[in-house]
C-alpha cells in the first residue's frame, strides 16, 4: 500500500507500564482526509493510542506510521505533520488569545510576521476576532477549545489530533468544536479523535474503531456499526401502566416475539425486520382494543446500545481498567 | 487569505539539523518561553506582588518585631539587627525561589503544556531552559525590591563596590542551582496543590540557618544543622562581603561558617551537579 494514502497506520501498539496492559496489540488504519474515531470507555487505551501517534510516549512492540514518518525512528519529522488537542485545553490564561497563538506561532517557528498574520487569520477562521485581545481565562469553554484547536492548527497540520475534543463542555460548546472539526476535515486535514461520547463519533466521523481494554473490537462505518446491533426496533409506551399486558399481547401477536419490557413499566420494545408494516398493524390492534396509547414509533439502535452490546461480548477475564 | 504555512511541506527545514541549528533553535525558543513569562508579569502583576509580600511582611516582622530583642552582635538587644538580618533576607528571599519554579512546571505539567510543547517540533530542552532564564531575571528583579526597602530602612552595604556585587552573583548563583531543585520538583509532584505543600520544605530551610540568627546561638546539633545549611553559607559569605558590623565568623564553632564564602560557591555547584541529571531524568521520564 502506498504510504501516501495512509495518514496514520499503526500496527501491533502494544504499551505496558509495569505489570498493567494499557494497549495490547492495537492495529489503527486512517485514510488521509477522513475523519477516524476512537471509541471506547474510560481505560480503554485511547490516550495511550494517541500519546504514542503524538510521540509523547514510547511503546513497547508494534511499529506506527504517521504521515509517511516512522514514530519511533522520526519522531522530529512527526512532530512537523501533526497537531495535538490534549485533554486538557493547554492555552495559557495569562495571555490573550492572540498573543497565545503568535507564541505558538514563533514556537513552530515561523518569524514574527508570519506569526501575526497567522495569529489572524486562525483567529478569524475560529470565530475569535472578537475575543482577540481578552485573556481566555474568561472565555466559554467551547471558545476555549477553538482557541486550542487553533493553536494546533498553526501549521496546517496533515493530521489533526484530538483527545476527547468535547469532554466537559455544555451543549453548546460541543456544537461549536463539531462545527470546527468538520469545518477543518473538509478542508482537507486528517482527524483522529478520541471519544466516549457515541453521538459524537457518529456525528464526525467516516470511520470508528471501537476499542476496549487496549484491543481492537471492531471497525466500521457509524451506520455500519449500527446494522451490526440488528433491526430496528418499534417501541410502545401506553398511558396505562395497567394496560402493559394487554399491549404485549398484541405486539406479540403481530411480530410473533415476545417484547422487552423498560423498568418505567409502561414501555415496550421488540426487534422488527418489517418496521413499517409491523409499527402499521400494531397500531391498528391496539387501536382496535380501546387502549390509550402514549407513544409509538420505530428506533434505529443507537450507537450506546452497538457499543454496550460490542463490548459485553468480551470475555471478562481482560476486564482490568488502565488509564 | 495568505498561504497557509503548510506543515512538512516541500522547502520546509531539512530533515538533519545540524547542531549549531539546534542549539540556534534551542536559543531561539527558550527566548520565546522568556517572553511568554514576562507577559505573565503584564497581565497579572499580583503574581509578582505575592512572591514578594513574603519577603517583605518577613523584613518588617523580623527587624520590628522581633529585632528590638535580638542581640545577635554583642552589642546589645537590637543593635545592628537591621545590618545582620537583611543579607538574612536576601538569601531566604533567593531560597524560597526554588517554588517559584516548582509551581509553575508542575501548573504546565498538569494543565497539558509540557505536553503540547514536546508535540511540537520545539527544541524540547527550552521548557525547561527558558523557565530556567525567566527565573533568573525575576529573582534579580525580586532582590532588587527588597534591597530597595533594606536601604529604605537603613541598611547599608559596607564592602567595596566589587565585594557587593560578588554578593549579588553569590545569591543569583544559588537562585540557578535551585532552579534544576525546582523543575526536578515541579515534574515530580502529582499536580498544582502538592507543590503548594512545598512550603514545608521551604519552611525550615529558609529558618533552620544562619538567615535569622547566627547557628552560634542555636542548641548544639541544631546550629549543625543550621550551619551546614546552604542557604546559610550564602547568608554568612554576602554577610562578609557586606561587612555586617559584629559578625565574627572566623570564630565561629563550626568549620563551614569560617568558610562561608567557599561554602556559598560550592554548595550551589553540589546541588547542580545533583539535581540537574535528576531533572533532565524526570524530564525523559514523561515519555514513558
Amino acid at each position: 500500500m502506498p504510504p501516501s494514502a495512509l495518514a496514520i497506520r499503526a500496527v501491533g501498539l502494544t504499551k505496558r507500564y509495569g505489570d498493567a496492559v494499557a494497549l495490547d496489540g492495537v492495529d489503527l488504519s486512517v485514510e488521509s482526509g477522513t475523519v477516524h474515531g476512537l471509541l471506547g470507555p474510560n481505560g480503554a487505551g485511547k490516550t495511550t493510542a494517541v500519546r504514542i501517534l503524538t510521540t509523547l510516549t514510547r511503546f513497547d512492540a508494534g511499529s506506527a506510521e504517521v504521515s509517511g514518518h516512522d514514530v519511533r525512528t522520526a519522531p522530529r519529522m512527526v512532530r512537523r505533520a501533526i497537531g495535538l488537542t490534549g485533554q486538557q485545553t493547554a492555552v495559557d490564561d495569562l495571555l490573550t488569545a492572540r498573543q497565545n497563538l503568535v507564541m505558538f506561532g514563533r514556537l513552530f517557528r515561523l518569524d514574527k510576521g508570519s506569526s501575526r498574520r497567522r495569529a489572524d487569520e486562525l483567529l478569524d477562521q475560529f470565530s475569535l476576532s472578537g475575543d482577540a485581545d481578552r485573556t481566555p481565562k474568561k472565555f466559554s469553554g467551547g471558545m476555549r477549545r477553538r482557541l486550542d484547536l487553533a493553536a494546533s492548527m498553526i501549521l496546517a497540520p496533515r493530521v489533526l489530533f484530538l483527545d476527547e475534543p468535547t469532554t466537559g463542555l455544555d451543549p453548546a460548546g460541543r456544537r461549536e468544536v463539531w462545527q470546527a472539526v468538520r469545518e477543518l476535515a473538509a478542508g482537507g486535514t486528517t482527524v483522529l479523535l478520541t471519544t466516549h461520547y457515541l453521538d459524537e463519533a457518529d456525528q464526525l466521523c467516516d470511520r470508528i474503531s471501537v476499542v476496549d481494554h487496549g484491543r481492537n473490537l471492531v471497525e466500521d462505518t457509524p451506520s455500519g456499526l449500527k446494522r451490526r446491533i440488528g433491526d430496528e426496533r418499534l417501541e410502545l409506551t401506553v398511558a396505562d401502566p395497567a394496560d402493559l399486558d394487554e399491549a404485549a399481547r398484541l405486539v406479540e401477536k403481530v411480530t410473533d416475539a415476545t417484547p422487552d419490557r423498560a423498568d418505567d413499566g409502561t414501555t415496550l420494545s421488540v426487534p422488527v425486520p418489517d418496521g413499517v408494516g409491523a409499527l402499521t398493524e400494531v397500531a391498528a390492534e391496539v387501536r382496535a382494543a380501546g387502549l390509550t396509547v402514549a407513544d409509538i414509533g420505530l428506533r434505529r439502535p443507537t450507537l450506546d446500545e452497538a457499543f454496550l452490546q460490542l463490548t459485553d461480548q468480551q470475555p471478562d477475564a481482560t476486564k482490568e481498567q488502565v488509564r | 487569505m495568505t498561504a497557509v504555512p503548510q506543515a512538512n511541506a516541500a522547502g520546509d527545514a531539512p530533515a538533519t539539523e545540524t547542531l549549531v541549528d539546534r542549539a540556534r533553535w534551542a536559543v531561539k525558543d527558550s527566548w520565546t518561553i522568556v517572553v511568554q513569562e514576562f507577559l505573565h508579569l503584564v497581565h497579572q502583576p499580583s503574581t509578582f506582588a505575592w512572591q514578594l509580600g513574603m519577603p517583605v511582611v518577613m523584613v518588617l516582622m523580623f527587624v520590628y518585631v522581633f529585632g528590638s530583642a535580638m542581640d545577635v552582635t554583642g552589642m546589645g538587644a537590637g543593635v545592628g539587627y537591621v545590618d545582620y538580618a537583611m543579607p538574612g533576607m536576601f538569601a531566604m528571599t533567593i531560597a524560597f525561589g526554588f517554588m517559584n519554579t516548582a509551581f509553575p512546571v508542575a501548573f504546565n505539567k498538569e494543565k497539558g503544556f509540557v505536553d503540547r510543547f514536546r508535540s511540537m517540533p520545539m527544541s524540547s530542552s527550552a521548557v525547561v531552559t527558558g523557565r530556567g532564564v525567566a527565573d533568573i531575571i525575576q529573582a534579580a528583579i525580586d532582590l532588587a525590591v527588597i534591597v530597595g526597602i533594606a536601604l529604605l530602612i537603613g541598611w547599608r552595604p559596607g564592602g567595596t563596590p566589587g565585594e557587593t556585587l560578588a554578593a549579588f552573583g553569590l545569591l543569583l548563583w544559588l537562585r540557578l542551582a535551585l532552579i534544576f531543585v525546582g523543575v526536578w520538583i515541579g515534574l515530580r509532584v502529582k499536580n498544582t496543590e502538592a507543590a503548594g505543600s512545598l512550603f514545608a520544605i521551604a519552611f525550615p530551610l529558609g529558618f533552620i540557618s544562619s538567615v535569622f540568627a547566627p547557628p552560634d546561638m542555636m542548641p548544639g546539633w541544631l546550629g549543625a544543622v543550621a550551619a551546614w545549611n546552604p542557604v546559610s553559607s550564602t547568608a554568612s559569605a554576602i554577610r562578609e562581603l557586606f561587612h555586617t558590623p559584629g559578625v565574627e565568623l572566623a570564630t565561629s564553632g563550626y568549620w563551614i561558617e569560617g568558610h562561608a564564602v567557599a561554602g556559598a560557591v560550592v554548595w550551589p555547584a553540589l546541588i547542580t551537579l545533583a539535581f540537574l541529571p535528576l531533572a533532565v531524568r524526570q524530564f525523559q521520564r514523561l515519555g514513558r
